[in-house]
């Protein structure tokens, strides 16, 4: 057969026309009598042409098979010759079984539905499940030993030993292993065998192998038991550190996008005394200028599209900084000294931007793609991590990092820290504190702006984007405390992972009351926040 | 420093502004019974809720304009305090409706019977009576208020950060309310009210009812709160606004002033949602919602903190603004309350009626001094005017001297 195969390979390669269906096609000959087999008898006969059918190895006739097991399979009565069918109003609409061709129609009364029960369908799906463990895919090798697992059926152990003499891939024999131990523990096989597969699904220690030995255990006796006993109890143990691990890293996520968020506030915070309401829209235009770069990029060069985030970054440090400089010379600073007048002026603001934004945009979400790299996940023992969550991580704490250094190691961060301390004083040392107020609002803003780039990737961009976070960000300031940016670190990942490692007990809402609750009592204890300035400046 | 020039002043704009009120709660609803419908007088139904969804508003800004502008707790989270005596309400009228509900539970409301509750949670007993639901329209949120006060006061929690954490609370019970699981209705809160003490809620009568009860309420209110900032009480609460760390070193317990006029107003907020709530014919998780308390807070400000009638007056016409704007413009609504969000907090710092009154005072000392330049007439004795005035004769005949000039100088409001 392998030979009638190359030869029509070769046969299509040389005239061109090489398509696949080609190579099908050379099967529904020696394929179609042993289908119409299924028309005739009863259930003991369908079974043995099952095994008939399974027999040839070919994954054409897995289609015929799965819709057997599903009840789409019919013969027609006039010639007994077998269809896929599905019913469409009061006649059944016909598919060759091993082309998958539409083959016209056929009334109700002509064709019958070929009968299964629950045994049959056990075969079949261990007749389809030795079938694709041999496929070229390795995908579908891998569905073929997950679906043995599920079934845990005995039938599949000889199919899964010669599947797995001659599996080359690692990653697929583990499944099959797996698969193996689970039918293993299902069968009558001897004690050592059964220890064996105990110890395999041991190794495997996630909830499906846990699941597995409980009825394991449940159901055997002697040492099989205590071995699965002493595998379900590791099994719990591994469990549940990774899922603490899982919450740990929900938890950072949840506390880097918030660190995002509220960074900037805490800068403008810092030095001015001043909570900036219209942060959250700072956020916003900067996932709007993201959409707005990668809309030009799809549209002139799509080539770009990978690079969009990094072109976005820039602008929106640019566009944010701006018009957090515009806010402040033209605003805010005829503010300063009454910082409830300011809240409520940026509150205006924000209101205003807002509308800006839904005038221009509209008020619906904007669609952000994320590239190719920030898309997909992978695997990490039992946890799995989203490449997009991961680089926000790596992202807040880049601009961790880079604010730090630029407020440590710069002129204007020196400047920054003195106005922080003692407006008056740094003012004396010819510091032009204006300058200063000016360009750490455009500072924080700008840093909003980039935090909105990296937002748009994970959130929905609408005007109410920085709605969304304006209040979080409010209870990492507050409760991190003012003119110290570890106390934003410490406050953002603190927050993030309780509320994660509340969200499994309390639910995901009841977990953020008990978060705001706790802020309210904490601020009682601490009413300038975790790190907060010592000295005289703390009164002014 | 008060001169009793602001203090007379306020006196006649109290009068008039009880006056107009009281002809507003006599007026409106008689415009809308008696006159006949094809008179130019009458009032339309729609017109008197409408009004006395203000009227509520106006007591609500009333309340925020007590801690606000004369005890310096700008309070982000007041419409907490006034969705909670409104749930308090629309609990009452749940319970009123019986078995006139879409399932005809005697006991349940909808949406319990529609969640498969067995039995009445225990939070909900009681609210069958009037008198219980009207006792906890006050003590739901003034014992809220008394209990997040004495501890954020206690531990002199103050500015920014008193501001964050009202918020966060509001924040909080908003979210909580969301959940079916409160017993609330959850998202769609408590709606489908049929009738109030027995009265058809939809009938026309009811509703002049309502309005007039809310002109009652804020009258007595504003009373209230005109005899606290009118006593010495009330003037320890601006020396608390002022400089509080110095009213402090004087031996007054600031926490216990600010605790008294905190809880005080978050009931006047209270009573302000039981009022709105019928009118409305809903109440639901939203009126939690932080956006609405900064707003308050803008009314006030716009209307001019630290004059009780400001704080009305701002509460009226922004919502009569926002009536209008987002029917005809919907798009220009938010621009327009961002904008004045700016501008009065750049140019009208003191708000309408503050800037009203300082420029009046202003004109008035001017004429006295010319007056008293002249030599023609005797400086008039303050104590005609107001009786506690007396001690303020020198500070006030600094002022006159000072201003001689002829350009007297509005006071700095803080």
């Amino acid at each position: 057969m392998s030979f009638l195969k190359s030869l029509f390979l070769i046969l299509g390669l040389i005239f061109g026309i090489f398509v696949s269906p080609a190579v099908a096609q050379s099967e529904p000959e020696t394929l179609r009598p042993l289908i119409n087999e299924l028309a005739k008898g009863k259930y003991a006969e369908t079974e043995q042409q099952i095994g008939a059918l399974a027999a040839t190895g070919d994954p054409a006739v897995a289609p015929a098979l799965k819709a057997l097991s599903e009840g789409d399979l019919f013969f027609r009565k006039s010639d007994g010759v077998v269809f896929i069918a599905e019913k469409q109003g009061n006649s059944y609409n016909l598919k060759d079984p091993l082309t998958l061709e539409a083959a016209g129609e056929a009334g109700r009364r002509e064709v019958k539905k070929i009968k299964v029960n629950n045994k049959l369908r056990r075969v079949i799906r261990s007749a389809l499940g030795s079938l694709t463990l041999m496929a070229s895919d390795p995908n579908v090798r891998r569905l073929a030993a997950v679906a043995i697992f599920k079934a845990k059926d005995p039938e599949g152990i000889e199919a899964l030993d010669v599947a797995l003499a001659a599996e080359e891939d690692e990653g697929v024999r583990r499944v099959m292993e797996q698969a193996r131990a689970a039918a293993v523990l299902n069968s009558d096989l001897d004690e050592t065998q059964k220890l064996d597969a105990v110890a395999t699904l041991s190794d495997m220690g996630n909830r499906d192998a846990l699941s597995l030995l409980l009825s394991v255990r449940a159901s055997s006796e002697g040492v099989v038991r205590s071995a699965a006993s002493e595998a379900i109890t590791k099994i719990e143990k591994s469990i549940a550190t990774w899922d603490a691990a899982q919450n740990i890293w929900y938890g950072v996520s949840l506390g880097s996008v918030l660190l995002l968020a509220a960074i900037g506030l805490a800068i403008t915070f810092g030095v001015m005394g001043v909570i900036n309401m219209a942060h959250g829209e700072m956020v916003m235009i900067g996932a709007y200028t993201t959409f707005v770069v990668q809309d030009v990029i799809r549209t002139s060069m799509p080539g770009l599209f990978e690079y969009s985030l990094f072109i976005a970054l820039p602008l929106a440090f640019l566009v944010a900084g701006l018009i957090g400089i515009a806010i402040e010379r033209g605003v805010i600073r005829w503010l300063y000294g009454r910082p409830l007048e300011t809240l409520l002026a940026t509150w205006g603001i924000s209101l205003i931007l807002q509308q800006a934004v839904r005038s221009i945009f509209g008020p619906t979400n904007r669609e952000v793609g994320n590239p190719d790299w920030m898309s997909g996940a992978f695997e990490l023992g039992q946890m799995t991590i989203t490449y997009n969550r991961m680089w926000i991580i790596v992202f807040a704490l880049l601009v961790f990092a880079g604010l730090m250094l630029v407020l440590k190691k710069t002129p204007f961060g020196l400047y920054t820290r003195a106005v922080t301390q003692n407006r008056r004083m740094a003012a004396s040392m010819g510091i032009r504190t204006p300058w200063i107020d000016a360009l750490t609002f455009g500072l924080g803003s700008g840093i909003a702006g980039i935090a909105g780039v990296a937002l748009s990737q994970i959130d929905n961009v609408s005007p109410n984007l920085g709605q969304g976070y304006i209040i979080d960000s409010f209870m990492v300031v507050v409760f991190g405390g003012v003119g110290n940016l570890w106390g934003t670190l410490v406050g953002a990942m603190t927050l993030g992972v309780v509320n994660k490692f509340l969200e499994p007990y309390a639910g995901a809402v009841l977990g953020k009351i008990f978060v705001l609750v706790f802020i309210i009592l904490f601020i009682q204890k601490r009413p300038r926040g975790l790190f907060a300035l010592k000295g005289r400046a703390v009164e002014a | 420093m008060m001169s009793s020039f602001l203090f007379r002043a306020m006196d006649a704009k109290a009068g008039i502004f009880l006056a107009i009120l009281g002809a507003a709660i006599v007026l409106v609803p008689a415009g809308n019974l008696l006159v006949p419908e094809t008179s130019p007088f009458h009032v339309p139904t729609y017109a008197v809720t409408l009004m006395g969804k203000y009227l509520t508003y106006a007591l609500l800004a009333l309340a925020v304009d007590l801690v606000w502008g004369y005890c310096g707790i700008l309070s982000l989270g007041h419409a907490a305090f006034f969705a909670l005596g409104g749930y308090a309400m629309g609990m009452y009228l749940m319970r009123q409706i019986g078995p006139r509900g879409v399932y005809g539970d005697p006991v349940l409301p909808d949406f319990m019977v529609f969640l498969n509750w067995e039995h009445l949670p225990w939070y909900w007993y009681g609210f069958d009576m009037f008198w219980f639901a009207a006792l906890m329209v006050l003590l739901v949120p003034g014992a809220l208020a008394f209990v997040f006060g004495w501890f954020a006061f206690r531990s002199r929690v103050t500015g920014v950060y008193l501001s964050i954490i009202t918020q966060a609370l509001t924040y909080a019970l908003l979210l909580a309310f969301f959940r079916n699981d409160m017993g609330f209705g959850g998202n769609n809160g408590l709606t489908d009210f049929k009738d109030i003490l027995g009265f058809d809620i939809q009938a026309d009568t009811t509703r002049a009812g309502l309005f007039a009860a809310s002109g009652i309420a804020l009258v007595l209110c504003f009373l209230i709160c005109r005899s606290i900032t009118r006593s010495k009480l009330g003037k320890v609460l601006v020396a608390v606004r002022d400089a509080e760390s110095r009213t402090r070193f004087l031996g007054y317990r600031v926490e216990h002033y600010k605790l008294f006029v905190w809880t005080l107003s978050a009931m006047m907020a209270g009573i302000a949602g039981a009022l709105y709530v019928p009118q409305v014919g809903i109440i639901n998780p939203g009126e939690f919602a932080p956006a609405n308390s900064i707003e308050v807070v803008i009314w006030v400000a716009v209307g001019g903190r630290g004059t009780l009638v400001g704080a009305v007056l701002g509460a009226v016409l922004i919502n009569f603004a926002k009536t209008w704007f987002t029917a005809a413009l919907p798009d220009i609504w938010l621009f327009a309350l961002g904008g004045l969000f700016v501008v009065v907090t750049l140019f009208l710092p003191k708000g309408i009626i503050g800037t009203l009154g300082s420029g009046w005072t202003a004109l008035r000392q001017r004429k006295i001094s010319a007056r008293y330049e002249a030599g023609s007439d005797q400086p008039p004795s303050p104590a005609a005017h107001s009786p506690g005035a007396a001690a303020n004769i020198s500070p006030r005949a600094e002022n006159t001297a000072s201003s001689t000039s002829g350009a007297a100088k509005p006071q700095p409001a803080e």
